[in-house]
C-alpha cells in the first residue's frame, strides 16, 4: 500500500471513530448547555445503544429497521429515568456533587450491563452486507458510510432542532438564562429532562452504528466519555458544531498516531489535545471568552 | 486543634495500637494496612475537595508516581529507598504544579478535567515504557523498607509503620485546618469572591492544596510499593482515581474524619464484593448511588443523623 | 504670618474611567476624588453603574479605559487580593459571608493579609503559630465588639439575621486594617433601628481615620452622614458636592424622576 492510500485509510478510520466521539461530544454539550453539568455517564448511553440492539436483533430476532428505533427509545428512556431519579433530586446540590453522581451512575450502568451481558464483546452484522470498497487504494468497509451518513444526518437534525423548532430554541434559551426562560413560560424542568433524553438517544444511535465495526462491551463507556468530552472541549464546550469538528479532529489524529507512530499511544492523543487546549485556549475552537466566563463551568 | 479532635485522635491511636493483638492472621492485618495507605491519600484529597472545593479525577496518577519511583529507582537504578521516595515526592509536586498552575487560574472546574486527562496519560505512560516500568506485566522485586538494620517486611511491623505515618499526617492535616491557612481554605470554599476581596490569593492557595494532596498520594504510593513489592499499571488507573474520589464523597466531602471513614468502607467493600463475581460492580454502583442520593452529606453526617434519631426515640 | 496650607493628595482618584460590556458603556468617563478621612457617598438610580464601579476599584473587573489611583499609585488591573493588601477593603451588596464558618472566624479571616504563618509552620504547629492565632483572635474580637456582635461570636455566620450579617461583613472588612473601606449598600434590607446602628458604626469607622466610600439608596442615611456625594446616572457623573449642593442640583432632581429630594 502506498503511503497515500495508507493515509487515506487512516483518514477514513479516523473519521469513523471520530463520528462517535462527535456524537458523544454533542450529547455532552446538550446536557451542559441545559444544566452546566458534565454528564460523565455519557459513554454508557453509547454502550447501551450497542448492547440493547444486539439483544433485540440477535436474541429477539427483530429486523434492523425495527430494532433501531426501539433501541433508541429504550436508551432515551434510560436517560430520562436517570434525570428523574438521580439528577432532579439533587438539583440544589453543588455542581461537584452532580458531576460525582454522574460518575456513580456510570458505575451503576456498567454494573447492570455486566450483569446482563457479561464481559464479552458483542457484534452486530453490518447494515448492508457486502465486500469493502476500494477508494484510492484504501479499503473502506461499507458500514463506515453508514456511520458517516448517520452522523451527518444527526448534525443536520440537531441544527434544525435547535435553530428552528420551538422546543429547541427553548432549550437554547434555558442554557443562557434559566430565570428569564422560566419567566417567558419555558418549563425549565422539562427542558432539563429533554436534554438528558436527547443526549441518551444520540448516544444510542452512535452505539448502534459503530458496533458492527468495533464491537461493544460493557466497559466501553468511560473511554468514549473521556474522548467525547475532549471533543466537546476542543470544539468549545457548549457549542454544538464545535463538538462535531472536535470529534473528527481527535479521531483522525488518533488514527494517524496509531498507524504512523505507535498504537499504544493512541489513547493519549485525545488527552494531550485536552491539556493543550486547557493551557492555551480553554474556551475551545469556537468558544468565546465572554461566554465561557458567563457560564458556570 | 480542638478538644474533640484531640480526643478522637487519642482513641484512634490507642485502638490502632492494640489492634494487632486482637486479630488472627495476616489477611485482616493487610486490610488494615490498605486502609491506612488509602487513608493517607484520602486525607490529601479531602483537603483539596472539602476546602479548596476542587475534584481530582486522576489522583491515582500521583499514587502511581510515588509507587513507580519507589519501585523503579531502587530496582533498575540502584537508588536507595529513601532517595527514591524523595524523588517520588519531587516528581509528584512538579507534575501537580504543571497541571494546577494553568488550570486553577481559570474559573470553574477545569482542574477536574485536566486531572482526568493527566491521570489517563500517566497510566498510558506506565503501560508503554516497557523497559523502565515493566509495562502491563508490572514491576516486581521492589525492596522492603529497612532503616538502621530494622526491616519492615512482616505484617505487624508494616502495619505500625503505615499507621504511624498516617497518624502523623493526620495531625499535620488537622493543624493546618485549624490554622490561618485552614481558615483561608474554608473561606475559599465558602465564598471565593469574598476571600479574594479580603486578600486571600485564591489561585495560589488552590495550587498549594493541590500540590499538597499530590504529595500525600505519593507517600501512599511509595508505602504501597514497598508493601506488595509488586506494582502494575491498573492499580493506578481511572477506576482507582474514581474510587478515591468516592471515598471522600461518601465519607462526607468536608470532614477529614469522614474521609477516613470513607477510606475504611471503600477498602473493605470490594473485598466483600469479591464473593459476588458477576454482581460486584452492580452492587458497588447501587451502594454509591444510594449514598449520594439519600445521604448527600456523606455517611459520617448520615450516621450522626441516625444516631440522633435513635437517641430521640 | 499665613499658615502654609498643606495640600494632601486624595486617597482615591479615578480619572476618565470607562467600562463597556459588549456594546453597553456602563461607566462613562468618570472622574472623581475621595479625600482621606472623608465619608463620601455615590448615589444614582439603579443601573447607574455603582456596583460595577466598586468591582473595578477592588480589582474584580478591569476598566476598559481610564485609571484609578490609590494613595498616588495606579491600581487598575491589579488583582483583588493585591488591592486588599494595599489597604482597600469592602462589603458586598448581596452578603458574601463564609457560611461554613462561625461569626468570629469570619472576622478572623480578615486578619489574613496582616499575618504570615504559612502551610508548613501551621501544620507543624510551631511556636509562632500559637501566638499569632491569639493575636488574630483578639483583634477580631475587638472588631466584633465595635459592631456589637460579640455575644454571637461562636455562632454559625449563616444563622444570623440579615441586619447582623451586614454588620459582620463590616467587621470582617475592618479586620484587614484598611485605609479605605467600600460599603456597597450597607443599609439595603435593614429596618430603621438597624440603619441608625449602621450609621453610628460608619461614623465610628471614620473617627478611626479610615476613609469611607459608600454606595447607597437610602437618602436619610446618605444626607445624614456624608461629607460629599457623587451622583451617577447611566454611568455618567452628573453632580459632585456636599449634600446641600447636591440636593439643590437641578440635574439631580431631574434624574430622580423630577421630584425634589425630600427627607423627613
Amino acid at each position: 500500500m502506498t503511503l497515500f492510500s495508507q493515509i487515506l485509510q487512516f483518514l477514513f478510520t479516523g473519521l469513523t471513530i471520530g463520528s462517535i466521539y462527535s456524537m458523544v461530544g454533542l450529547g455532552f454539550n446538550i446536557i451542559y448547555n441545559a444544566t452546566t453539568v458534565l454528564n460523565l455517564a455519557q459513554g454508557e448511553f453509547v454502550m447501551f445503544g450497542g448492547l440493547i440492539m444486539v439483544f433485540l436483533t440477535a436474541v429477539l430476532k427483530l429486523p434492523l429497521f425495527i430494532g433501531f428505533p426501539l433501541t433508541v427509545i429504550a436508551v432515551t428512556a434510560i436517560g430520562a429515568l436517570f434525570e428523574r431519579f438521580a439528577i432532579h433530586p439533587l438539583r440544589n446540590a453543588s455542581l461537584l456533587t452532580l458531576i460525582i453522581v454522574t460518575i456513580a451512575a456510570s458505575i451503576l450502568f456498567r454494573g447492570i450491563a455486566m450483569f446482563i451481558w457479561g464481559k464479552d464483546p458483542y457484534s452486530l452484522p453490518p447494515f448492508t452486507p457486502g465486500a469493502p470498497v476500494m477508494i484510492g487504494g484504501a479499503v473502506i468497509m461499507l458500514q463506515t458510510f453508514w456511520v458517516l451518513g448517520t452522523t451527518l444526518a444527526i448534525v443536520v437534525l440537531m441544527t434544525l432542532f435547535f435553530g428552528k423548532t420551538i422546543v429547541g430554541k427553548a432549550m437554547s434559551a434555558c442554557s443562557f438564562n434559566p430565570m428569564a426562560a422560566s419567566l417567558m413560560g419555558i418549563h425549565v424542568r422539562k427542558m432539563i429532562l429533554t436534554s438528558f433524553a436527547l443526549s441518551a438517544g444520540l448516544g444510542a444511535v452512535a452505539g448502534i452504528v459503530i458496533t458492527p465495526i468495533s464491537l461493544m462491551d460493557y466497559d466501553r463507556g468511560p473511554m468514549l466519555a473521556v474522548k467525547g468530552f475532549c471533543a466537546a472541549v476542543l470544539g468549545g464546550l457548549g457549542v454544538g458544531y464545535g463538538a462535531v469538528l472536535g470529534g473528527f479532529i481527535i479521531g483522525i489524529l488518533e488514527s494517524l498516531t496509531a498507524g504512523l507512530v505507535h498504537s499504544g499511544f493512541k489513547d493519549a492523543v485525545a488527552l494531550v489535545i485536552l491539556l493543550f487546549i486547557l493551557c492555551f485556549k480553554p474556551s475551545g475552537i469556537f468558544g468565546s471568552e465572554e461566554v465561557s466566563k458567563v457560564k458556570k463551568f | 486543634m480542638g478538644k474533640e479532635n484531640i480526643r478522637t485522635l487519642f482513641i484512634l491511636t490507642i485502638c490502632l495500637g492494640i489492634f494487632p493483638f486482637f486479630i488472627r492472621g495476616d489477611y485482616y492485618l493487610s486490610i488494615m494496612i490498605f486502609i491506612g495507605i488509602n487513608a493517607i491519600t484520602v486525607m490529601g484529597l479531602s483537603l483539596l475537595m472539602g476546602y479548596a472545593g476542587q475534584i481530582s479525577l486522576g489522583h491515582a496518577a500521583f499514587l502511581g508516581i510515588g509507587a513507580y519511583c519507589s519501585g523503579v529507582l531502587p530496582v533498575k537504578f540502584g537508588f536507595s529507598i529513601f532517595t527514591a521516595f524523595l524523588c517520588g515526592l519531587f516528581l509528584s509536586a512538579i507534575m501537580a504544579m504543571a497541571i494546577a498552575i494553568p488550570t486553577l487560574k481559570l474559573k470553574g472546574h477545569y482542574l477536574a478535567v485536566a486531572t482526568l486527562g493527566f491521570g489517563e496519560i500517566i497510566y498510558i505512560i506506565f503501560n508503554e515504557l516497557l523497559e523502565i516500568t515493566g509495562g502491563p506485566s508490572g514491576l516486581s522485586g521492589i525492596p522492603s523498607i529497612h532503616f538502621f538494620g530494622y526491616s519492615f517486611k512482616g505484617g505487624v511491623r508494616y502495619f505500625y509503620l503505615v499507621w504511624a505515618i498516617a497518624i502523623l499526617l493526620l495531625i499535620f492535616s488537622l493543624n493546618v485546618i485549624h490554622s490561618r491557612i485552614g481558615r483561608a481554605l474554608r473561606a475559599v470554599h465558602g465564598s471565593e469572591i469574598a476571600a479574594e476581596a479580603m486578600g486571600v490569593n485564591v489561585s495560589q492557595f488552590k495550587i498549594q492544596v493541590f500540590v499538597l494532596s499530590a504529595l500525600y498520594a505519593s507517600v501512599a504510593g511509595s508505602l504501597y510499593a514497598h508493601f506488595i513489592t509488586f506494582i502494575s499499571p491498573p492499580t493506578f488507573g481511572l477506576f482507582v482515581s474514581i474510587l478515591l474520589l468516592m471515598m471522600v464523597v461518601i465519607g462526607g466531602g468536608v470532614s477529614i474524619w469522614g474521609a477516613l471513614l470513607g477510606a475504611g468502607i471503600l477498602t473493605i467493600l470490594p473485598e466483600y464484593l469479591r464473593a459476588f463475581k458477576d454482581f460486584d460492580i452492580l452492587i458497588y454502583g447501587i451502594i454509591l448511588m444510594a449514598i449520594l442520593l439519600f445521604m448527600p452529606e456523606g455517611i459520617l453526617k448520615g450516621l450522626t443523623v441516625i444516631v440522633k434519631w435513635i437517641k430521640k426515640k | 504670618m499665613d499658615k502654609e496650607k498643606i495640600v494632601t493628595p486624595p486617597i482615591l482618584e479615578t480619572s476618565r474611567l470607562r467600562k463597556t460590556f459588549g456594546g453597553l458603556m456602563v461607566i462613562v468617563d468618570l472622574s472623581f476624588t475621595v479625600m482621606s478621612g472623608q465619608i463620601k457617598a455615590i448615589i444614582g438610580p439603579n443601573g447607574a453603574g455603582k456596583t460595577t464601579l466598586f468591582n473595578i476599584i477592588t480589582g474584580i473587573l478591569p476598566p476598559t479605559k481610564g485609571t484609578i489611583q490609590f494613595k498616588g499609585k495606579e491600581i487598575n488591573g491589579e488583582k483583588p487580593h493585591c488591592i486588599a493588601q494595599k489597604g482597600i477593603s469592602r462589603t458586598f451588596q448581596t452578603v458574601e459571608l463564609f457560611g461554613n464558618m462561625t461569626v468570629l472566624e469570619n472576622v478572623m479571616l480578615g486578619r489574613h493579609i496582616r499575618t504570615k504563618m504559612g502551610l508548613i509552620q501551621s501544620g507543624l504547629r510551631l511556636p509562632g503559630v500559637r501566638s499569632e492565632e491569639r493575636f488574630i483572635s483578639e483583634t477580631a474580637k475587638e472588631k466584633l465588639d465595635l459592631v456589637g456582635l460579640m455575644q454571637k461570636a461562636n455562632e454559625p455566620a449563616s444563622g444570623l439575621p440579615l441586619g447582623e450579617q451586614k454588620l459582620l461583613e463590616v467587621a470582617r472588612a475592618l479586620a484587614t486594617d484598611p485605609q479605605l473601606i467600600l460599603l456597597d449598600e450597607p443599609a439595603a434590607g435593614l429596618n430603621e433601628t438597624e440603619i441608625l446602628r449602621m450609621a453610628e458604626i460608619i461614623r465610628k469607622i471614620r473617627d478611626r481615620g479610615i476613609t469611607v466610600l459608600l454606595v447607597e439608596h437610602h437618602m436619610d442615611l446618605i444626607m445624614g452622614i456624608s461629607d460629599e456625594i457623587v451622583v451617577l446616572n447611566y454611568g455618567l457623573k452628573i453632580a459632585e458636592g456636599t449634600p446641600e449642593e447636591v440636593k439643590k442640583d437641578q440635574k439631580v432632581i431631574d434624574a430622580y424622576l423630577g421630584v425634589e429630594i425630600e427627607y423627613a
